[in-house]
């Protein structure tokens, strides 16, 4: 029983990793109708940030955490500016072909200079150590992990649902000649919003950098898991990305213990499952 | 007009073979092709280094100046059986390639083996750990370089079972190396008196080790043996420091570990760690130039790992059977006779034979990593702690199951 509840929680912080790119998965596809294959390659970039951030210029963790998405979502809007807005009101296909083509560039740039086995990032001083919690000993950065991205999710949910700025941001999806009319200016925002996809990525990639290696691949690696949980999910729907990564993290972490050989196919055999029985997944609606 | 035409067709004919009959006395062109993962996990250990080192061995061996022409291609098989023996096939049935080298990745390697011995190529491996290759699967057309699994086991394993490590946890990369890396450690621990308590599999290429760790802190054995490679063991290492669990009074067996995964944990998580290689690059004057020039022409200036000095070595003793042989016979088996028929001698691996099983004998090295103070510069990671004639560190002839054996 014990081991059950360690499981539980490890499947929660990998959880953690899955509902904050689904999530920006959400927000870019929900506003955009551009299915993100760039995103696997714009966390790994987060990643990457942080190392140059501290291994050249000595800036630590914290402000890693804050810059990189920063440095991350300019590049993600010059993407967008300079060649995602020209798909707009295309096929879903021609904006999966080019991002997924721009994650195989950045991942060949990178790979290029910085080989595949990855390079080493400590867990910051402060998060160090672990707590034994009587059933597990819980790394410290583990649990940091898990609180600091549910607050993220959050709030980004709040953001769109909540707000006014999500409520035209929402507006200019369903009609964007008329939310131009009442003179907000929509391309901006569009190109805010992607923005703000992919700072969530580098974000995650960011929290990733002292669990795993800050690798080239690390996103390749992790986006069809992610991909699938938006499908589960459903795709476009913020509150369903954010419940169904963390859902799949606890799934995955439970198949690791009963039965490890499947935990790389078992979200995808959900995924084939729901699609079954829901083709717009579990809180998607119709489209 | 007509006769015109039938005399040199007939001409033609007659020169072709004549042209045949020259290439079969002393044909000189040999086609090398380095097939290797070389965009994924494996891709540090092997991948364009060890075509690098292909290159390297063919300067060195001075044969362009006897008059031969050696090309090399490579390939990528993407730690694919499939892709693997697809490229394989390619390069002997349309590229006419001769032999083929360093092949990481067991499952890969061993479909591989299949098809070098049904086109009578040569295989020089270099990358692969399972020691099935020499063993049960043993070919006419093999000769595996550098390290095994049975030589994993025999060294590190036993060394950690003899220092009281006298039960186990296996993290196992659920795949042909990782269940011949298990098995070949599980004959050792308990044949010196230790129990394995359990294992898990887990599969090719994970990220997150922490269910797997936490099984295996719960498990309360002394070892945990880590039976995976690349990116995997790195991972493990990494996470299993996160969980405290060397701390927690367990010790890590790092069965198989290269240089480039110690450049990844990084030394302050790496310090203690004891395994086995064949080769490190500041053993001696000789393997301290080779590694200078070969890190010249790296990328990102890394010093070789053995599995591409493996590469290097079985290059240069393949191409040196050859100019004993006076020319290509095109002929894997008669090549890979004459290569096993010479003492193997290079300035990486030192003296050494080819088994009949064409298993390469050499002396293997027990490491430890060394404390970030004890470092002094990019790549100076290990410490020499002992070493092993290749005689005890390979499975003895007695015991191998190789049918080439039993004629």
């Amino acid at each position: 029983m014990q081991a059950l509840y360690a499981q539980l929680l490890v499947g929660l912080i990998n959880g953690s990793f899955y509902a904050l790119l689904s999530l920006g998965l959400a927000v870019i596809f929900g506003m955009l109708n551009i299915i993100n294959f760039a995103h696997g390659a714009l966390y790994m970039m987060g990643a990457f940030v942080a190392y140059f951030l501290l291994n050249l210029g000595g800036i630590n963790y914290w402000w890693a955490l804050l810059l990189a998405p920063i440095i991350v979502g300019i590049f993600g809007m010059i993407l967008e500016r300079t060649m995602l807005q020209w798909l707009t009101g295309l096929d879903h296909l021609y904006g999966l072909l080019l991002t997924f083509g721009i994650a195989l560039i950045v991942q060949g740039v990178f790979q290029n200079y910085f080989g595949s086995s990855g390079l080493p990032y400590a867990i910051p001083d402060q998060l160090k150590g672990g707590m034994n919690l009587g059933f597990m000993f819980l790394p410290i950065y583990r649990g940091w992990v898990v609180v600091f991205s549910l607050v993220v999710c959050l709030a980004t949910w709040f953001l769109i649902e909540k707000t006014r700025l999500g409520a035209y941001l929402r507006a200019a999806t369903e009609n964007p000649t008329l939310v131009r009319a009442f003179g907000i200016n929509v391309p901006r925002m569009i190109t805010l919003t992607y923005g703000l996809g992919v700072g969530l990525a580098a974000l995650a990639g960011v929290l990733s950098a002292p669990i795993n290696q800050v690798r080239p691949l690390m996103g390749a690696d992790l986006i069809i898991v992610v991909f699938a949980v938006v499908v589960i999910g459903g795709m476009g729907s913020i509150m369903g990305s954010i419940i169904t990564g963390f859902a799949l993290g606890v799934i995955e972490g439970l198949t690791k213990y009963f039965y490890p050989e499947a935990s790389n196919t078992v979200v995808f055999v959900l995924m084939v499952l729901v699609l079954l029985v829901k083709p717009t997944g579990l809180t998607g609606r119709a489209a | 007009m007509k006769t015109r035409s039938i005399a040199s067709l007939l001409l033609t004919t007659a020169l072709t073979f004549a042209a045949a009959g020259v290439a079969s006395a002393q044909d000189k062109t040999v086609k090398i092709g380095a097939l290797s993962d070389q965009s994924g996990l494996y891709a540090d250990l092997g991948g364009p280094g060890s075509t690098l080192a292909a290159q390297m061995a063919v300067e060195d061996s001075g044969l362009a100046a006897k008059g031969w022409k050696i090309d090399i291609v490579s390939g990528d098989h993407q730690n694919k059986p499939d892709i693997g023996t697809a490229i394989a096939r390619q390069w002997f049935d349309v590229d006419k390639v001769d032999v083929i080298v360093d092949v990481p990745n067991s499952g890969v390697a061993l479909a591989v083996n299949n098809v070098i011995k049904e086109k009578n190529g040569v295989y020089i491996n270099s990358g692969a750990a399972t020691s099935d290759l020499t063993n049960a699967q043993c070919s006419p057309n093999t000769v595996h370089w550098t390290y095994d699994t049975y030589m994993l086991a025999h060294t590190t394993g036993q060394a950690l079972v003899k220092a009281g490590g006298d039960s186990w946890f296996f993290l196992t990369a659920d795949y042909a190396f990782g269940a011949a890396l298990e098995r070949d450690t599980t004959a050792v621990v308990t044949a010196n008196g230790g129990k394995v308590v359990g294992g898990v599999k887990h599969p090719l290429n994970t990220p997150d080790f922490s269910s797997f760790l936490l099984q295996a802190q719960a498990s309360k054995a002394k070892i945990i043996g880590l039976a995976n490679a690349g990116g995997d063991t790195t991972n493990s290492i990494k996470q299993a420091a996160e969980f405290g669990i060397v701390k927690g009074g367990q010790k890590l067996a790092a069965l198989l570990l290269f240089l480039t995964d110690v450049k990844a944990i990084g030394l302050e998580t790496a310090q203690g760690l004891n395994f086995t290689e064949t080769f490190y690059w500041d053993m001696n004057d000789q393997t301290r130039a080779f590694s200078k020039r070969f890190a010249g022409k790296m990328k990102n200036n890394a010093p070789p790992t053995m599995v591409q000095a493996g590469v290097y070595a079985g290059v240069r003793h393949y191409l040196k059977a050859l100019d004993a042989l006076g020319g290509n016979p095109h002929d894997g088996v008669k090549v890979v006779e004459k290569m096993k028929s010479m003492p193997t001698e290079d300035d990486l691996f030192g003296k050494g034979e080819i088994q009949p099983n064409g298993r390469t004998i050499h002396s293997a090295y027990l490491f430890e990593v060394k404390k970030p103070s004890e470092s002094k510069g990019p790549w100076d990671f290990y410490k020499l702690v002992g070493s092993v004639p290749g005689d005890q560190a390979f499975t003895p002839l007695s015991e191998s199951k190789c049918a080439l054996l039993k004629k």
